[in-house]
């Protein structure tokens, strides 16, 4: 009796976290009108897959996914450069001020990003970023909350390991290379993965970076098409799988590496 | 140090490895201070200044006006507004987020419970969506004639809500979508918590004969404090900060029942160009961050003894 109650609020719990999802699916393979209709329904008669032709054609959203493509993958590989180093460096190499410099570095985490935008605005601006790119890939490069993931798990690596390859003669940037970043491969998967996602999801810094409506992200480009288009739902509905696909895609096939690096790190911090 | 010594240390082991770990935190340290340190200084700078459209395009048509920004939210209904929708927002919705994460991840880490890891995958799924795309979702579901939301609720007899339309319920509409957008990453932290509560802490309250229930207020709870905290206070700063939801949703009404400070913030510089008013807003909401995290750390350390 228990199991059963227990499976039954499981597969309620599923079927409501599930919903949304499967419905913005289904409803973008519905013909014009039918998800506006009273009772509302769960699948297409018909399905067409008109909406995702107008998706590419009258909305050009072929050109945001691209820009989204570009910035996502950019930011998750720079930042993995950038923060491993500097987690390594926080971890297992010992230099003056690196305590001090850590410890003003956390305080940052209590700072709202919001605080920045601003001002990084206006610098952005004299940079001549503003509606580029690179102005909305910058700031996310470095990320505190990365160097940590990164610092928490290079501690265990054990020095002697470090120490027996500088007696061999091995440059700092080759221990790095080939004893390091081996060694940290499974919280390098987890930061890359939780990168892409951040990055492809990231609303409000590119929304005010970005003004001209070629640059758009995708959840730029859908929550200013929704203005306009908000009687359209079906149109709509295949806009948003469209954003949403990529990141569901990477987060199913990932999500081994995804969610033990969540729950280790939660855990340990 | 003299500079013969400096020379001699300057072919040490450690020398190299001290100019080393510069090096490597070089790139990161300069990033994360020109592009986030400095503009955090800046903005309180710029809040106690007059910046605004004309100073956007001519920096020298800048005023230095002490607090006045701050005085004059202070007396701005707007400001109070959003100030009351965000602590609305955040002191309900944090609360309903952890208490519905900590109630799946209990579910979910039953020991008759198979499928595991699919159930994790499954509630963990909307964490993972873009927020942009979903709450356009949800905004047709919550529509007042052809939504499943009022088309459920019809099922038990409740007469249709316009959800997004009727002040009372815009803000409860909001929480609804977060807490169904983030339950799962705390719950995750959870299952994470309660697996490493000892095995044989729950034996030894089953031989003094306690019960589930018991188990769960006597042995799961207190272990679980530590996780508790930490989630709470990473929802409750994430939720202090609302922003897409309401401008997606509702671009902060009806009547300004869902503008929370950050969209506050939004519109005041990006909208009306008010810089300096923004900027303000913007340290408020740290401020507001602060203090209250603050009080979650104390009230831990409280519980803790």
């Amino acid at each position: 009796m228990g199991t059963v109650l227990l499976y039954a609020a499981l597969i309620a719990g599923a079927l409501l976290s599930l919903f949304p999802i499967l419905w913005m699916i289904s409803a973008s393979f519905m013909p014009t009108g039918m998800a506006n209709t009273f009772p509302p329904r769960l699948l297409p008669d018909h399905p067409t897959i008109q909406h995702y032709r107008d998706v590419f054609t009258r909305l050009s959203m072929g050109r945001y996914l691209v820009n989204s493509g570009i910035i996502a993958i950019v930011v998750t590989v720079l930042s993995l450069i950038i923060n491993s180093m500097a987690g390594y460096a926080f971890a297992k190499l010992r230099f003056r001020g690196r305590d001090g410099v850590f410890r003003a570095m956390s305080a940052g985490l209590v700072i709202p990003v919001q605080v920045a935008m601003l001002p990084l605005f206006l610098l952005m601006k004299s940079l001549g970023l503003i509606n580029t790119y690179w102005g909305v890939i910058i700031p996310s490069m470095a990320s505190i909350f990365g160097i940590f993931l990164i610092r928490q798990y290079a501690i265990s690596i054990p020095d002697d390991l470090l120490d027996a390859a500088r007696i061999d003669g091995a440059s700092e940037a080759r221990i790095y290379r080939s004893i390091v970043l081996p060694t940290i491969t499974p919280i390098l998967a987890t930061l890359a993965i939780w990168t892409f996602l951040t990055t492809w999801n990231d609303f409000m810094w590119p929304l005010i970076v970005l003004s001209d409506e070629r640059r758009y992200t995708l959840p730029v480009a859908l929550a200013s098409l929704v203005g306009e288009h908000v009687q359209d739902t079906e149109l709509m509905m295949a806009g948003s799988v469209l954003t949403v696909l990529p990141v569901v895609i990477v987060f199913l096939v990932l999500q081994r590496y995804y969610i033990q690096g969540v729950m280790a790190g939660s855990v340990k911090g | 140090m003299s500079s013969a010594r400096a020379r001699i240390a300057a072919k040490t082991p450690e020398w190299r490895a001290g100019r080393a770990g510069w090096l490597f935190i070089a790139p990161a340290i300069t990033l994360i201070a020109v592009f986030f340190f400095l503009p955090v200084g800046a903005s309180l700078l710029l809040s106690i200044t007059d910046f605004d459209l004309y100073a956007v395009a001519n920096p020298a048509n800048v005023r230095l006006v002490g607090t006045r920004n701050y005085t004059d939210l202070l007396q701005n209904p707007t400001f109070w507004l959003a100030l009351e929708n965000t602590f609305y927002f955040a002191l309900v919705g944090g609360p309903l987020t952890v208490a519905t994460s900590l109630g799946a991840a209990l579910l979910v880490n039953a020991k008759a419970v198979r499928f595991k890891t699919f159930f994790r995958t499954v509630y963990f799924l909307p964490f993972v969506t873009t927020l942009v795309a979903v709450a356009i979702v949800w905004r047709y579901l919550y529509h007042p004639q052809y939504g499943f939301l009022n088309y459920a609720l019809g099922a038990f007899g409740i007469h249709p809500i316009d959800w997004l339309g009727d002040p009372r319920w815009a803000m409860p509409a909001i929480i609804l979508l977060a807490v169904w957008k983030n339950f799962g990453y705390n719950m995750l932290i959870f299952i994470a918590g309660l697996q490493s509560v000892p095995e044989d802490l729950y034996e030894a309250a089953a031989l003094d004969g306690a019960g589930a229930v018991r188990q769960f207020w006597h042995v799961t709870l207190p272990n679980l404090a530590p996780t508790f905290f930490f989630v709470g206070v990473v929802t409750m700063i994430g939720y202090f900060q609302l922003f897409a939801e309401p401008y997606v949703m509702t671009t902060g009404g009806p009547l300004g029942a869902t503008t929370s400070l950050v969209l506050f913030m939004y519109e005041e510089g990006f909208r009306w160009w008010r810089l300096g008013v923004a900027a303000s807003i913007a340290f408020l909401l740290f401020l507001i961050i602060l203090v209250w995290t603050a009080i979650q750390l104390r009230l831990e350390r409280r519980l803790a003894a």
